[in-house]
């Protein structure tokens, strides 16, 4: 079986949900193999790599140079030679990485992708476009493919035998860059699970007028994170990182709870994908409904913590 | 959060020079040349026609992403107080409204790439096309920036800013919701969820730049009138030196097989508040499994 290699991305040196449903995936392509760019991991992440398929864990070592796109390539070339696919999370960062990767090696390139196959001999992707409106499925005609996936669209399952997982370090030659790096502020990481990961999103838009209260219980009760519309992310209501659209994030959860949001289709886009959707808001004719599975006309404030409440109740039995 | 400034002068110190305001006279001209591509407007039936996005003069507009670029050009060259700045569009005949777009915003010379051969072009051909037409820009007075928007809003990929780049090996500097040049240096600040960068690069460089960066004007009526009257060069690839068999569908490493509507979501339920909708809505999500 020939190598599928996945690039690992970390949160806090570990590797993230998307990961392991990327490992996972590979798996229906060939043999999967992990590549870490940065300080090699510790035994127990090798441990869970390995759980999901991957058979090795190519580290390369390459600490912040990995933040520039061509010098990520260019490690991420050295370790996956032998791979004739890549598969990796469409992030914005990433579809960098993969456009330089590719020119490095003429692979041909998908993003955003809800799903991978072979099909004589071929990677065919899947992708939803036009504000999740359309299905189109794409032939990767060169020899080599590269694949970001959203995450959310494989479940990550263990391996019928577990992979190996063993570290192999491998040398690279990074290229000089002319851009330079002047500074590098982190961004603290949001409770609980991230925006594009998380199973439920429960997003304010306007309509909440600022108070995030009732969104929040909602996403806490439901295990979910928060989402947010441009408007509100433009007010200061919320962080831009919470934003869920076109430029903002893309997600793909079993359930999306649109409270206070028009349903522009700049925000469409970025959640129509999603499973199960369910919109609050007292304008009976907001574009919103055209897209929902459960929609309510009525106030937030009158609406979610009835619900709330509902859910409570029903799990107390 | 870091403001989002576009100007010429320090991008974390003073504030950014405007148009208005007095110019210091070590700045010179800027020479910026803003990729605008032609997409179907959002609000429009969006659909494929044997693998293709269906174009159509009615129904198509300037990406509104890439406003955002426009902007960003006219401020800086504002700010330097000389310039030029050139919009250039690849695509078919409609395509053309693109760059009149442009020229509407205040642009000052529009570019039309347009070759049949083009059709089904990848991101790697298609930004083998825009290099070849900012090559020969270049090469009769040198270019200081390449602007573009963060990404096109039909083909949404994002890649094609770090392809150019690469093809035209400048300085990359992508994302940026803010953005300076001084000295020979463009510095951007990029927003990633794990971190603000803040990235320097010399010049001559690609920069793509995010709705954040600033707030596009609208063309007025005076500029309307004007680009009517305006010029529109168009060149087809033998004028750039690309052969037909170095781009185009036959070239292009990915290719779409099957494109098809996605059905409705089925049995959507509405319900207008009388007072226990938030029960319902509970009740629906516990049937689902979802709560
Ligand atoms: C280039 C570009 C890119 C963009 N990208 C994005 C993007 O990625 N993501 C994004 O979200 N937007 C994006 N936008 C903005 C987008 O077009 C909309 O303006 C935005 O999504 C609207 O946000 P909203 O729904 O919160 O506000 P509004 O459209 O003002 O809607 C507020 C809604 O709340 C309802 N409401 C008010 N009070 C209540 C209440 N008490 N209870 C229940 N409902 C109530 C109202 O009926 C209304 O429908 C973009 C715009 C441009 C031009
Ligand atoms: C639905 C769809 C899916 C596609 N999927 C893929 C794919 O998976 N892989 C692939 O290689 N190609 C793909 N393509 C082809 C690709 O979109 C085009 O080659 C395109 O011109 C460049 O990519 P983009 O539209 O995604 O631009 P982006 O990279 O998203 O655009 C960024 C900026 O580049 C500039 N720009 C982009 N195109 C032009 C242009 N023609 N003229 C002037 N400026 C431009 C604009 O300033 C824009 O804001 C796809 C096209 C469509 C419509």
């Amino acid at each position: 079986m020939s190598t599928v290699a996945v690039l690992v991305e970390t949160r806090g040196g570990e590797a993230t949900q998307p990961t392991h449903e990327a490992i996972t995936l590979a798996r229906t392509l060939g043999t999967p193999v992990a590549v870490w760019l940065g300080a090699a991991p510790d035994p127990a992440q090798n441990a869970r790599l390995g759980i999901h398929g991957a058979a090795e864990v190519r580290v390369v070592p390459a600490a912040d140079d990995a933040r520039q796109p061509a010098r990520a390539a260019a490690a991420l070339a050295a370790a996956t030679a032998d791979a004739d696919i890549v598969l990796m999370i469409s992030t914005f960062v990433n579809k960098e990485i993969a456009t330089r990767l590719a020119l490095l090696t003429g692979a041909g390139v998908v993003v955003d992708a809800a799903g991978v196959e072979l099909v004589d001999g071929r990677v065919e992707t899947l992708q939803t476009v036009f504000a999740a409106t359309w299905n189109v499925r794409t032939r990767i005609a060169a020899e080599k493919a590269i694949v970001a996936i959203r995450p959310n669209t494989t479940l990550a399952s263990p391996a019928e035998e577990t992979g190996a997982a063993t570290t192999v370090v491998v040398d690279a030659d990074l290229p000089e860059v002319s851009e330079t790096i002047v500074a590098i502020e982190p961004v603290p990481a949001p409770e609980g699970v991230p925006l594009a990961e998380a199973p439920v999103v429960v997003s304010g838009g306007r309509g909440t007028n600022g108070d995030y209260t009732l969104v929040r219980e909602l996403a806490d009760v439901l295990g979910g994170a928060v989402g947010a519309s441009r408007d509100a992310t433009d007010e200061g209501w919320i962080s831009h990182e919470h934003m869920v659209g076109q430029t903002g994030t893309t997600v793909t959860p079993a359930l999306y709870v649109a409270c206070g949001i028009s349903g522009a289709v700049h925000h469409r886009g970025g959640m129509q994908a999603s499973g199960t959707i369910v919109a609050v808001n007292i304008d009976p004719d907001a574009p919103i409904f055209e897209i929902a599975d459960f929609g309510v006309v009525g106030d937030l404030g009158d609406v979610l913590p009835q619900a709330i409440a509902r859910i409570h109740e029903h799990r107390a039995g | 959060m870091v403001d989002p400034t576009i100007g010429v002068g320090n991008i974390a110190g003073k504030a950014p020079l405007m148009g208005t305001e007095p110019r210091p006279a070590t700045l010179s001209r800027m020479r910026i040349l803003v990729t605008v591509k032609f997409v179907p407007d959002l609000q429009s039936q969006r659909s494929f026609t044997e693998g293709a996005v269906t174009r159509t003069g009615d129904d198509g507009t300037m990406n509104e992403l890439d406003e955002n670029a426009v902007e960003a050009a006219l401020q800086l060259k504002e700010a330097a107080g000389e310039g030029e700045v050139y919009a250039l569009t690849v695509g078919g005949d409609d395509a053309v409204a693109a760059v009149r777009k442009a020229l509407q915003l205040g642009v000052d010379h529009a570019i039309h790439v347009s070759d049949a051969a083009i059709a089904g072009s990848d991101v790697f051909g298609t930004a083998k096309v825009i290099a070849a037409a900012v090559r020969k820009v270049h090469d009769e007075a040198p270019l200081d920036l390449v602007v573009t928007g963060m990404a096109a809003l039909d083909g949404l990929t994002s890649m094609l800013p770090t392809a150019l780049a690469a093809e035209l090996d400048w300085s990359q500097l992508t994302l940026a919701s803010g953005l300076t040049v001084e000295d020979g240096t463009a510095t951007i600040v990029r927003h990633l969820p794990d971190a603000h960068e803040t990235v320097a690069a010399p010049l001559p460089a690609v920069v793509s730049v995010t709705d954040e960066a600033n707030k596009p004007r609208y063309p007025n009526f005076k500029l309307i009138m004007a680009a009517r009257s305006k010029p529109v060069t168009t060149w087809t690839l033998a004028d750039l030196g690309i052969s037909p068999e170095a781009v185009g569908l036959g070239a292009a490493r990915t290719v779409v097989v099957d494109a098809s509507p996605r059905p409705p979501r089925e049995n959507r339920v509405k319900v207008t508040d009388t007072g226990d909708a938030g029960t319902q809505l509970a009740d629906f999500l516990i049937e689902r499994g979802l709560a």
